[in-house]
């Protein structure tokens, strides 16, 4: 069996309450979740990427994100053999129509999905001056909008460049990991959209977690690992030129 | 008795500063949301007001509930891991009430290459064509049914590369 | 994508901080100088600065109420700022503004100038008429004590607070550096040295408008220049903006030594977007060619007249420097992608709420309200002023 599905499995009773509750019309009251029995994080296992651009979409459509603003979008890499120091990005519109035929022939070729890393030691949330964003007890950083000053410290000071101001709310955004989602049982929207499994949810409090075997078994690495964030998206197979 | 007279002035402009305080305390009080701090320095109640925001992905588990039939003809092919909106879009409405909000029907020559189309950054095991070659102008679901996409009558490897038998979804065997 | 070179992580093409963000550290730089002048005359002895004491602690306390409008006005949720005073949160460099702020603002800048023009707030209280009579007797807070003791309790007081007010002017300034420098996601801001750098670039840009205030001030009253006051400012001016450069240069050696990661992006930024404003502007115009001419007046025996005019030319390319800095830190900081692949463009608005016109609004204002204050409490010697009974004399 593989990850995915048994990922599924594993969501399922609660997503079955949750969904009564759903189709109630008060999610708000749906399943019996405990913040203390969770700590969310995201696998991305590269290879699977094609670049299809549906997690940004879905993303989009879950979360009402702005055009030209991203909670998650794709790049794609292309690097030469001898020179992973210097190499060729784009993203068009975050990858949200997909990719045009990669021009330059040659050398190596990937996507890379980009989402908040969720950090544990985050480095917005420190520099928030109110305490408008935050890291939840189940591991999630989040915005609280009603709080939020707008200053845009926190944009300047996430090293991945995950989030933006909301030119509807004058507020921080960010993802939130589908937070509204994953305490209901589901998995967040990208994951669900995801045609090839390339990005999973995981719960790293739950020890049933496939992650616990994958972390275990391949080579996992974090985005801009000496940022110190303890990012809590893990890519499996990630090139050294990705940054 | 005359050095205290004398920094009188002084003693009054504390005083100014004493009651600037105990404005500034008194109103902080009042101001400060009640649940700030419940879990940590912010506002516990956001937690909730977050979680609370409705759903527009029903997720597969709801489509399956009904859709068993499909999820049935989907085992029997390689779409088996693809999750139903990941092609039918956020269905969240329909599964709410699926007599009124009807899914759109889906356009395969829009949606196939999505995923299919051949690009030189996607992993070489991915089936992928030059759609334009590969079927002469004619929508996808001429040959390929996009529940169970393999041609029932040919050989599998007649339209893609010999690599491409799985997709291969999870590291783990 | 129009203005953007290379790759930008897709949420990094808008930028955050603007034109606005220039001005603050560029205000609040001129109060930390403004005051840490003042403060030679009234710690340091430094009895030729004596014109400037009160001109000095009047534009601190002009340019302090305005620093906080730039900020507010580019705050997306300007009504929610007082969260900031409710609950800040102690891990954040910026939480501490408003702390830093009131404790400067009340308890160094406005009590200081309370004690030093108690005198005259009571003598005018009692020789003007009207609504300004009522304005300098709620500010004598019902106290008319001006006998020499009192005004000994005063001066003592006053040394005090100055005291303490040096250390937190370089607090109000460093802080400003810390926010920029403590940001580890940015390799243009992440120094230890920034809050130094912000430090003695406010002190060089302070001096320098105390210095042309005074000048235009003297000027405007006709009266004559205190040479051997303006001497000596331009004198400190020259040795503070010495320090400062050093600093500055230090940083710049640090990094094309180190070239680490980020090196080759800034660099190709500083050669190509920022060259004007950088290279240019603030390092050739705003600081070498003002040091020459500072350091020219200190080897050359020149007239009174060519003294006058460089010190003018020298403190006017100051703080067109001063302000570059401020520029090429906040908005250098921003046009490259943290992705070092790319840089994307400002695109200044006009008469936005964060546009061109904003800032020279607030720009002005301090002049506006230290015109004000300066009516208000006459940094000189009145030449009517009353005399009370029993009170001292003027010093």
């Amino acid at each position: 069996m593989n990850v995915t599905r048994r990922h599924m499995l594993l969501l399922l009773p609660a997503a079955a309450i949750a969904w009564k509750h759903v189709l109630a019309g008060t999610p708000e009251a749906a399943p019996n979740y405990k913040l203390s029995e969770h700590w969310w994080s995201m696998l991305i296992d590269l290879p699977k990427c094609i670049g299809c651009g549906n997690c940004v979409r879905a993303c989009q459509t879950e979360n009402d994100v702005p055009d030209g603003y991203f909670r998650t979008w794709v790049e794609r890499y292309h690097v030469t053999d001898y020179d992973i120091e210097n190499p060729h990005v784009d993203s068009p519109d975050g990858g949200k129509k997909g990719f045009p035929p990669s021009k330059e022939e040659g050398g190596k070729n990937f996507f890379v999905p980009k989402l908040c890393n969720h950090c544990a030691d985050s480095p917005c949330t420190q520099v928030c001056p109110v305490g408008a964003t935050f890291i939840s007890p189940d591991g999630v950083v989040l915005v609280d909008k009603k709080y939020c000053l707008g200053c845009r410290y926190c944009v300047q000071a996430c090293p991945y460049g995950c989030r933006f101001i909301n030119p509807a709310t004058e507020t921080a955004e960010k993802c939130t990991l589908c937070y509204h989602r994953i305490t209901k049982g589901l998995t967040t929207a990208c994951c669900e959209s995801c045609p090839t499994g390339a990005r999973q949810l995981a719960d790293l409090k739950n020890p049933n977690d496939p992650i616990h075997e994958f972390l275990k078994t391949h080579s996992i690495q974090v985005l801009k690992p000496y940022m110190a964030t303890h990012a809590k998206v893990f890519y499996n197979g990630l090139d050294g030129s990705v940054r | 008795m005359n050095a205290f007279k004398d920094a009188g002035h002084i003693f009054r402009l504390a005083a100014v500063f004493v009651c600037g305080i105990l404005v500034f305390v008194g109103v902080r009080a009042v101001l400060v949301p009640k649940s700030f701090g419940q879990y940590g320095h912010y506002r516990g109640d956001a937690l909730a007001e977050i979680a609370a925001r409705p759903v527009n992905f029903a997720g597969h588990q709801a489509c399956e509930d009904c859709h068993s039939d499909v999820l049935d003809k989907k085992k029997a092919g390689k779409h088996v891991h693809v999750n139903c909106e990941a092609c039918h879009g956020a269905q969240a409405k329909h599964a709410e009430d699926p007599a009124s909000v009807q899914p759109a029907k889906l356009d395969t020559a829009v949606l196939c290459v999505r995923c299919h189309e051949a690009n030189i950054a996607k992993p070489k095991s991915f089936p992928q064509v030059a759609s334009a070659d590969h079927s002469s102008g004619l929508p996808c679901d001429t040959c390929h049914q996009p529940h169970s996409p393999a041609i029932d009558t040919g050989e599998t490897a007649q339209a893609t590369t010999p690599a491409t038998t799985k997709v291969a979804p999870g590291g783990t065997k | 994508m129009p203005g953007v070179e290379g790759f930008m992580y897709p949420n990094e093409i808008e930028l955050q901080w603007s034109v606005l963000i220039v001005l603050y550290p560029f205000l609040t730089g001129l109060v930390a100088g403004a005051f840490i002048l003042a403060s030679l005359e009234r710690v340091f002895q430094v009895q030729e600065v004596k014109p400037t004491y009160r001109l000095a602690l009047l534009t601190a306390l002009a340019f302090l109420l305005v620093a906080p409008l730039p900020l507010q006005l580019h705050l997306g949720h300007p009504e929610r700022s007082y969260e900031m005073y409710l609950t800040p949160h102690k891990t954040s460099a910026m939480a501490m503004f408003g702390f830093v702020y009131l404790w400067y603002l009340m308890a160094v800048l406005v009590f200081e100038i309370w004690l030093d023009y108690r005198r005259d707030i009571v003598v005018l209280s009692q020789s003007t008429t009207g609504w300004k009579r009522m304005i300098y007797r709620v500010m004598t807070l019902g106290s008319n004590n001006i006998s020499e003791h009192a005004l000994h309790v005063d001066e003592r007081v006053g040394w005090v607070i100055t005291l303490i007010g040096i250390p937190s002017a370089f607090l109000l300034h460093g802080y400003v550096g810390f926010i920029f420098g403590s940001i580890k996601a940015n390799p243009w801001w992440s120094s230890p040295l920034m809050p130094v750098v912000f430090i003695f670039s406010a002190m060089v840009s302070g001096i320098a408008t105390v210095m042309l205030i005074y000048m235009f001030v003297t000027w405007a009253r006709k009266e004559t220049i205190d040479m051997r006051c303006v001497d000596t400012i331009a004198r400190y001016l020259l040795y503070t903006f010495i320090i400062d450069f050093g600093l500055e240069m230090l940083d710049l050696i640090h990094r094309i030594y180190e070239s680490d990661e980020s090196f080759r992006s800034l660099d190709f930024m500083v050669h190509t977007k920022l060259y004007v404003s950088h290279i240019v502007v603030q390092i050739l115009l705003g600081t070498v060619t003002p040091i020459t001419l500072l350091a020219l007046t200190q080897v050359v025996r020149l007239g009174e007249m060519a003294r006058k005019r460089i010190y003018a030319l020298a403190g006017c390319l100051t703080l067109m420097g001063i302000f570059a800095m401020r520029w090429n830190v906040v908005i250098g900081g921003q046009l490259f992608s943290k992705s070092f692949l790319g840089y994307t463009t400002y695109k200044m608005g006009l008469v936005t709420r964060e546009g061109l016109l904003m800032a020279i609004v607030l720009t002005i204002l301090p002049l506006i309200i230290l015109w004000g204050l300066v009516k208000l409490l006459p940094p000189w010697p009145e030449k009517n002023a009353g005399s009370l009974a029993g009170a001292a004399p003027a010093r």
